[in-house]
């Protein structure tokens, strides 16, 4: 039987080491913001006062990183406990996606030294979503971490702590239900206020609600298409079979998020700026090709035997849901006035550079600590 | 700073989660023709301009603002558009024959998405002057206030390691003395002139039916303090800009070609702080559906073994 233990083999890779370098070159941006400000480094402007770390690390970035979130709700809400073993590698990335889109945030706000005004209540504007937005970020990161400490336990035993913390553990598996909850629609109700700025394409009174199926369906796609991944890397039949029963649950949820938004855009009168030509239109028919060509690839049940198959669709939905995100907070947001954008090398150097903390984290914490599900390894003798 | 206990208490009650939809709400009680109780504005008035840009140099001079060299060879003050060194701008519109000036500057919204948006209430509005006034020592630099304004007035200072969100703040540093808006003061025509919003908007009516080619006497600086000049009527287009944009503006703008020309966006009545408002109460109705949501995940949760192996 299968259960949960450190995958093994070398850290130091020669990818791991190259990896090792993007984060020192952003690193030396990162101070070169913090010493200059960041006009010099970013391609922000006032036209687009949010840019790359907004728009990917933390709104696409923080999606990407619903793993856990969507397989704490498959698990417990549904009752699907056959799921279970996916959940730890989940709320691993959930982890990283998270703390490091707040980490982005802290790059990106221009007085960071004042950061904490949020969580004063005399500061505080609780009908602000970005509050929201910040206050459920910051608790859903020490959530996370709480939730991972029992793979942490398992290879350093702090005997006392580790009951106490199983005998309330579940207040923070709850609290892990609804802060995701709260946070990712909020960040759909975000950009309501960009009013007619932003493109009937992505503006709707709908975005809370697009917003969080939009998380969830990352979420859902983001374990499949790493579960494919480390099955390949790590050899975990059988994680490969649950993958197969989750992805016949992604079919419903993305027909139905494709649908209401074409009818959303429809009741606005929108739909022929699809076919207009030009970026935003253009996007957003890549978004929704991407999407439709996701869910054509599993909705045949005999196509979701075949881990190619949902390999590539997952990869699809990734793209195009992550890209509706993406279109809603830069491509389909026009200021007007000839205003433009497109990120800088610094400001791009940093993303990737948090993008191999990730990437680099991960794998180097799958191979020292139980958290893969992994078939018996043959005794020596 | 002084708050009001209840004030607290409903503020940390939110905190301690997140978000109450309180009761009265220091942006959207106000309705399209409900101003605050001494409201003061700018009606500016695009045919009395004559581009003389007095309005401007007074503005830099009331608010400690630098000059702005716009190109390599510039000697003076020349800036092309608002920014983070200027608050308040003349530009000028030609087509063929026609020409006209406007003045852009804070709107002073009557539900201003800025102080909407802002975590932290470094953009509110006064409630007895309505002016949008912003405090650098709560504000976090996070430039939501610059996503959310419809007339993309809040600027940042990208190259200072220490920045600051910039915005004409209506001159209320100068009201104790007796003084009002510097632009006001400056200006000889009375293209921008200050007073109780309620007064501007009948003068800006008064104006609309003025019969173009005649002469009318114009109040100039204050409208209740200024003198009065003779002016010849222009036709204006028959739009109080401000009026009815998003839930009305304290700034309102009148002119004779139409305002798209002159670059300000056309807009829908009802706010979008109004349209989010909506929303959140919806989905959060006063925190019950949110702490609801979590006795019901923390019963399920618990009843299943709260650990992610089968109970």
């Amino acid at each position: 039987m299968a259960e949960a233990r450190p995958a093994g083999g070398r850290v130091l890779t020669v990818p791991f080491v190259i990896g090792i370098a993007v984060i020192l070159i952003a690193g030396i941006y990162m101070a070169k913001r913090f010493i200059y400000g960041l006009g010099p480094v970013t391609g922000m402007n006032d036209g687009f006062p949010w840019g790359l770390w907004i728009a990917y690390d933390v709104n696409v970035g923080t999606a990407f990183a619903c793993g856990g979130y969507a397989m704490a709700v498959l698990i417990y809400i549904f009752n699907r406990f056959e799921y279970s073993p996916l959940l730890k590698p989940a709320i691993l990335t959930s982890m990283f996606g998270y703390i490091l889109g707040g980490f982005s945030v802290f790059i990106d706000i221009g007085r960071y030294w004042q950061m904490h005004n949020v969580f004063l209540p005399w500061h505080a504007n609780v009908h602000s979503a970005l509050f929201e937005v910040a206050l459920c970020i910051a608790t859903y990161c020490l959530v996370l971490l709480i939730e991972f400490a029992p793979v942490v336990f398992k290879r350093y035993p702090i005997k006392d702590l580790e009951t106490k913390l199983n005998r309330i553990l579940f207040v923070f598996v709850a609290l892990g239900m609804l802060l995701p909850t709260m946070h990712q629609s909020s960040l759909g109700s975000l950009m309501v206020l960009a009013g007619a700025k932003l493109s009937p394409l992505w503006w709707s009174k709908l975005l809370p609600l697009f917003f969080l199926m939009a998380a969830m369906l990352l979420g859902y796609a983001i374990v499949i298409f790493e579960t494919s991944l480390s099955s390949l890397r790590f050899n975990t039949p059988h994680e490969l079979k649950i993958v197969r029963r989750l992805s016949s649950i992604v079919p419903w949820v993305l027909g139905v998020f494709i649908l209401m938004r074409i009818q959303d855009i429809n009741a606005q009168g929108a739909l022929g700026l699809a076919f207009q030509g030009d970026l935003a239109g253009n996007m957003f028919l890549i978004e929704m090709g991407l999407m439709l060509v996701g869910l054509l690839l599993i909705a045949l049940p005999g196509n979701r035997q075949d881990p190619t198959k949902v390999l590539w669709s997952a990869l699809c939905i990734l793209l195009g849901v992550g890209l509706y995100r993406f279109n809603a907070y830069i491509i389909g947001y026009d200021p007007g006035n000839g205003w433009h954008y497109f990120p800088a090398v610094g400001e791009l150097m940093i993303t990737l550079g948090i993008i191999a903390v990730e990437i680099l984290g991960y794998l180097w914490i799958v191979k020292r600590f139980p958290v893969l599900a992994l078939p018996e390894r043959p005794q020596r003798a | 700073m002084s708050i009001k206990r209840r004030d607290f208490l409903k503020t940390a009650a939110g905190s301690s989660l997140l978000l109450a939809a309180g009761t009265s709400t220091a942006w959207g009680a106000s309705a399209q023709d409900e101003l605050p109780p001494k409201a003061l504005g700018i009606l500016y008035d695009s045919n009395l301009c004559i581009g003389c840009q007095a309005c401007m140099t007074a503005c830099k001079r009331a608010n400690d603002m630098p000059a702005e060299h716009s190109g390599p060879n510039s000697i003076w003050d020349n800036p092309l558009d608002l920014s983070a060194k200027t608050l308040n701008i003349i530009k000028m519109y030609t087509s063929g024959e026609e020409q006209a000036f406007v003045k852009r500057q804070c709107m002073h919204c009557l539900e201003p998405a800025c102080a909407a948006a802002c975590p932290v209430s470094a953009l509110r509005k006064d409630p007895e002057t309505g002016v949008v006034t912003y405090d650098k020592d709560a504000c976090i630099g996070c430039r939501y206030c610059q996503i959310a304004c419809p007339y993309n007035v809040p600027k940042f200072e990208w190259d200072d390691p220490f920045p600051q969100i910039q915005k004409c703040q209506l001159c209320d540093h100068l009201y104790d003395q007796g003084r009002y808006a510097a632009c006001c003061e400056a200006c000889p025509t009375g293209a921008s002139l200050f007073g109780p919003v309620k007064d501007l908007q009948e003068e800006a009516q008064r104006r609309l039916l003025m019969e173009p080619g005649r002469y009318y006497e114009f109040p100039v600086n204050h409208i209740q303090k200024g003198s009065a000049v003779r002016h010849r009527a222009k036709a204006y287009v028959d739009h109080i800009y401000g009026a009815q944009e998003l839930g009305g503006t304290q700034v309102m703008l009148l002119a004779g070609t139409d305002f798209q020309n002159l670059g300000l966006p056309e807009l829908k009545a009802t706010s979008y702080v109004r349209d989010l408002e909506g929303i959140s109460k919806g989905l959060y109705k006063y925190m019950l559906y949110p702490v609801a949501a979590l006795g019901g995940l923390l019963y399920v949760v618990k009843k299943r073994g709260g650990h992610d192996e089968r109970p």
